[in-house]
Order: structure tokens, then C-alpha cells, then sequence
């Protein structure tokens, strides 16, 4: 099968997390190939954010198996944390740091990455180096926070819900940046509960509910898997093949 | 490959001073708090305090005779006193003593009160003297003035102290603490950054800022106060520098675990509040008693109290404060290796 000459990024099997009686994570198991955008689609709880801390190395799985460029966390922490570029969900920086000092501080943890300037260019925060965080707009903060998640120069991006709570004009200049990167051969892996940013964005996701996959395919094919008679009224969404696999909406408004 | 950034223990040590530079709180507690102390203690214990002594007349017959007698004496001041306000009067510190005319007077105070017997005592001269007694030889006195030994001289070195411990435990330990909620910790842990750097950065940052913070009311208790300094400029420095590691070490660790601003206060105050009452700041520690002793020597703010003092108002050499620099050294040490290992980065 051609998968075996594609590099993997992350490779995942059987994760298993619980919180005292909560299982958040539930034998997860899920790839990334080199190069491509893979989206974990699921409503809150699913347990993205669990699935990603561990694959970033901030949480320590109960069970399973985790790869990330080949490495394990274990072993090979320091070197793996220099190709990596990671964006929380909810981070708050430093308010009263400027955008640049931000930058400065955490471009000088890596090796090798680019310039302060190249990367407020690839955010477009040049016009803002010098406010102070605190001043910033939900849109221009996240930003800010993906130009950190670059500053290294990285071969692999984890984001967890990128775009949550942004205006859709900042969603698309985000989705622009990360378009951006994946022509510069990056891989990304995001979580999202968005359907429109996994369609978008996303080479394959997968979508989780309870702590496990439920499916996994590109997102045409996740919706010609409905069926044809469903397709007939409208263009199937994504939304439409969590409904029909769970019974419930993706996300309660 | 040219640097593009500094090394990340200068970056992270100038985010933090940048961070406190623009945070008008900090500045206030690390220059402001010791100097506005100063000048409150200088003015409610001021030079020539206890040289006068305050006597209440209570009203009646012979009290004008006996108010005009104690008008001439020297360190007398008179107050009169009603009855009914005698023993708030008393209370308070309003007056020392209060006499009664009479022959023989009565003199009413509670012996306990030190100030009260003196008091007492000046009184019954006085009013002796005036009344025709005659002094069998009068010694000779030999005034000698001994700067640093007011209240205020003492004190000042201890509020110098008292101020390197508020910014290293509240300062450092809040910043982390705020830091931690926000997530940006665990955004730090995310990245290549060396966990030791975070730790030592804001400890370093406390260094740059100490200069300004004890030169302030070195140079105010010494221009207007009249405070003797009599160590160098190089022991001085030596001793608030080992007094800000040891404070900040101990705010890192204090830091190291709390998640809630609640819980970050309630632990610095656990640890401060015994020091400002145990550790010598405000009166003598040697007023508790012995079986305490040991371990009021051993507690931070002592040693660096008395390391403070004896530089400052005597001059002393530093091999001399040898016991009290080895404290600050093992708690500067400890709790920075405890709180490397138990530091909490979600």
C-alpha cells in the first residue's frame, strides 16, 4: 500500500485517559500523515483537548501508544519540542508585554526559526509590534498566538480550537496563515468543533465523541457516506454525518 | 548563524522586569512602602522622645500651686484631667502620671508601664526639690552621644528587610501565580524553554531592581533622620543581594503550587505575618522568651534583619555576620531545588 512510503507525523493507538471517574479518553487511535491538515471534529467534551495535550507531551496518557515525528516523549522531549509549534486553547500572555516582546521571548527557546519581522509578516501584526497584549483584539491575539506557535520554524503545528469565538473575518485570515504554512510543507493537526473550518482547512478528519473515533475520512467523504437519498434536499455537511452517526448536533447553540 | 533573540534566560529575566516596571503596584510596594514607614516611625518616635515626661493634674484646691510648680520644672509637660477621662487618660498614653495635690501629693499609675515609674520618679524630684530638699552632692555627668541607638536607627534596617521580603514573597510568588491561571505555563511547557531559566528569571530581575529599593531609605534615614551608616557600600549590597535570592527562592517556591489568588494569599500571609511579629523587625526578639529563641534565630527574616543592622549601624565585617549569612544561604538553596521538582506547569 502506498501509506508505508508516507512519513507519518503522529501515530496514536488505543489512548486512554480518565479523570477519577470521567473517561475522557476512551482507546483512541487516529494518523497523521507528513504534510497533511488533520482535523479531530467533535462537539465539547469529545475529549480533543485531552487527545492533543497528550500528543503535545503536557499530559501523560493512562494507556496507549504515542509517536510524534517518529520520536516518543519520553525520550526524546528536548528535540522533539524544537520542531513542534503548539497554540492552547485559552492562552493568555503576558498583558502588559507588546506584541514584539512576546514574540522576542518566545523565539529565543528555539534553535532555528525565522525573524522577528518574517514572522509579524506572516501574521500581519506588523502594524501592532508595539501594543501592549492587553490591547489587542480576540482576532490579533490569536494571531499573535499563532506566530508564536511558528516562531521555531516548526515541521508539525497542533492547534486546539484556533478559531473558537472569532469574528469570520479573523477565522479567515487565521485559515490564510495556516494555508500558508501547509504550502511550505508543514503538517497540522487542529481540533475543532467548527464543521465549516474542518471542510475548509482539513485533508481528513476524524470525528470524536465519548474519548473515541467514531469516523475517519476526508470530509467528502464523511458526507458521501450519508447516503444519496439524504443528499437530495440540500449539499450534505459534516454536521449532518455527526447527527446521523450520533443522533445529536455537533454543537448546542 | 547570527543570534536573532537573546538567550532565553535574558529574555525571560527582561519580560519580567518589563512586567514590573509597568505595573504601578509593584513599584509603589518596592520604593514607596520603606520610605513612607520611615517617615511614620521617625515622626511618632521622634528624636528627644522620653527626654519629657507628661504629667496630669487632676483639678482641685492647690492645683494651681502645684500646676506652676511643675511648669518650671524642666522635662515636665502638664496636662490637666478631669476625673472622669483619668484613666483613659492614663490608658492611652496621654499622660504618664497623674498627681493629685495634697500634702503628701498622690501619684496614680500603673507600675507596669515602664514610662509610668520613670515618670514617677521624675516627678517626685521635682516636686521634692521644690519643696526645699537638699541634694547632698550632685554627680557630675558625662552626656555621651551614641548615634544609631534610637528606636528609629534600629528600625529602619529592619524595614529595609521587611521590604525585601514583601517583593520577593508577593511580588514573585503573585506573578507566578497570575501566570499559572492564565495558562501561560503551561504554554512555557510547551516549548523548549529550560523550566530552570523560568524559575531563576524573576529571581535575577529582583536583583536589578534592589539598588534603587535600598539606596531610597538608606540615603532618607541617613540624610533626614540622621541614621548612622557606617558598613560600606560593597557589605551593604552583599547582604540585601543574599536578602533578595533568599526571598525571591522562597516566593518561587510559594508559587510553585497554588492555583488560586485566595490560596496564594493565605499562604504569604501564613508565612509572613509570624515574621513581622517574631523576627526582630519592630522591637527586639529578644524580648520573647529563651525556649523560642532558637527558632527565631533560624527564621529568614531575622537573620537578615540582624545581618542588616549589624552592617549597616556598626560596620560589622562579614565574617563576623557568618551565622546569619549561612542562614539566608540554606534558604536560599532549599526551597529553589524543592520548588524546581514540585513546580506545577498546568
Amino acid at each position: 500500500m502506498e501509506n508505508q512510503r508516507v512519513k507519518l507525523a503522529v501515530r496514536c493507538r488505543n489512548l486512554q485517559k480518565r479523570y477519577g471517574d470521567v473517561v475522557a479518553v476512551d482507546g483512541l487511535s487516529f494518523e497523521v500523515r507528513a504534510g497533511e491538515c488533520f482535523g479531530l471534529l467533535g462537539p465539547n467534551g469529545a475529549g480533543k483537548t485531552t487527545t492533543i495535550e497528550i500528543l503535545e507531551g503536557l499530559l501523560a496518557p493512562d494507556g496507549g501508544d504515542v509517536e510524534v515525528l517518529g520520536c516518543r516523549w519520553e525520550t526524546d522531549e528536548p528535540r522533539l519540542r524544537q520542531r513542534l509549534g503548539v497554540q492552547l486553547q485559552e492562552t493568555q500572555f503576558t498583558d502588559k508585554l507588546t506584541v514584539e516582546e512576546t514574540l522576542r521571548l518566545f523565539r529565543s527557546f528555539y534553535d532555528r526559526g525565522q525573524t522577528i519581522e518574517e514572522l509579524l509578516g506572516l501574521v500581519e501584526l506588523e502594524g501592532k509590534r508595539r501594543s501592549w497584549v492587553v490591547k489587542l483584539s480576540g482576532g490579533q491575539k490569536q494571531r499573535l498566538s499563532i506566530a508564536c506557535a511558528l516562531a521555531g520554524d516548526p515541521d508539525l503545528l497542533f492547534l486546539d480550537e484556533p478559531t473558537t469565538g472569532l469574528d469570520p473575518q479573523s477565522r479567515r485570515q487565521l485559515w490564510a496563515v495556516l494555508t500558508r504554512f501547509r504550502e511550505a510543507g508543514g503538517t497540522v493537526l487542529l481540533t475543532t468543533h467548527y464543521m465549516d473550518e474542518a471542510e475548509t482547512l482539513c485533508d481528513r478528519v476524524a470525528i470524536v465523541d465519548h474519548g473515541r473515533v467514531i469516523a475517519e475520512d476526508t470530509p467528502k467523504g464523511l458526507i458521501a457516506s450519508l447516503g444519496a437519498p439524504k443528499v437530495v434536499v440540500h449539499q450534505g455537511t459534516l454536521e449532518d454525518v455527526f447527527m446521523s452517526l450520533t443522533g445529536r448536533h455537533l454543537r448546542e447553540e | 548563524m547570527p543570534r536573532v533573540t537573546h538567550h532565553p534566560l535574558v529574555e525571560l529575566t527582561l519580560a519580567r522586569l518589563r512586567e514590573f516596571a509597568r505595573e504601578p503596584e509593584a513599584l509603589f510596594w518596592a520604593f514607596l512602602f520603606p520610605i513612607v514607614m520611615s517617615v511614620a516611625m521617625a515622626v511618632a518616635f521622634p528624636a528627644g522622645r522620653g527626654q519629657t515626661v507628661r504629667v496630669g493634674v487632676a483639678p482641685g484646691e492647690q492645683s494651681e500651686a502645684l500646676r506652676q510648680t511643675l511648669a518650671a520644672a524642666k522635662d515636665i509637660v502638664v496636662r490637666d484631667v478631669p476625673p472622669e477621662r483619668q484613666l483613659q487618660a492614663l490608658r492611652n498614653g496621654e499622660v504618664h502620671v497623674i498627681v493629685e495635690a495634697g500634702s503628701p501629693p498622690t501619684y496614680r499609675f500603673d507600675p507596669v508601664r515602664e514610662e509610668s515609674r520613670l515618670a514617677r520618679l521624675v516627678l517626685d524630684n521635682a516636686l521634692k526639690h521644690s519643696a526645699g530638699r537638699v541634694e547632698p552632692w550632685h554627680a557630675h555627668e558625662d552626656l555621651i552621644d551614641i548615634p544609631g541607638s534610637r528606636y528609629v536607627d534600629w528600625l529602619i534596617p529592619g524595614i529595609i528587610s521587611l521590604g525585601i521580603m514583601n517583593s520577593g514573597l508577593w511580588s514573585i510568588g503573585f506573578m507566578t501565580v497570575q501566570a499559572r491561571l492564565r495558562k501561560l505555563l503551561k504554554r512555557l511547557a510547551a516549548s523548549p524553554m529550560r523550566r530552570r531559566h523560568f524559575l531563576m528569571a524573576p529571581v535575577i530581575a529582583r536583583l536589578a531592581l534592589l539598588g534603587p529599593e535600598i539606596a531610597a531609605p538608606l540615603l532618607f534615614g541617613s540624610m533626614a533622620l540622621g541614621m548612622p551608616v557606617r558598613g560600606g557600600v560593597a557589605s551593604i549590597a552583599l547582604v540585601a543581594v543574599a536578602g533578595a535570592l533568599m526571598f525571591g527562592s522562597l516566593g518561587v517556591l510559594m508559587g510553585s503550587r497554588v492555583r488560586t489568588f485566595e490560596a496564594a494569599s493565605g499562604l504569604m500571609n501564613l508565612i509572613s505575618i509570624p515574621m513581622w511579629v517574631l523576627s526582630g523587625v519592630f522591637f527586639s526578639a529578644s524580648n520573647y522568651p529563651d525556649a523560642v529563641q532558637p527558632f527565631i534565630q533560624a527564621l529568614p527574616l531575622t537573620a537578615l534583619g540582624d545581618a542588616m543592622r549589624g552592617v549597616i549601624l556598626e560596620g560589622a565585617s562579614l565574617p563576623s555576620l557568618a551565622n546569619e549569612l549561612a542562614i539566608i544561604a540554606v534558604w536560599t538553596i532549599v526551597p529553589f531545588v524543592i520548588a524546581l521538582k514540585i513546580f506545577k506547569w498546568r
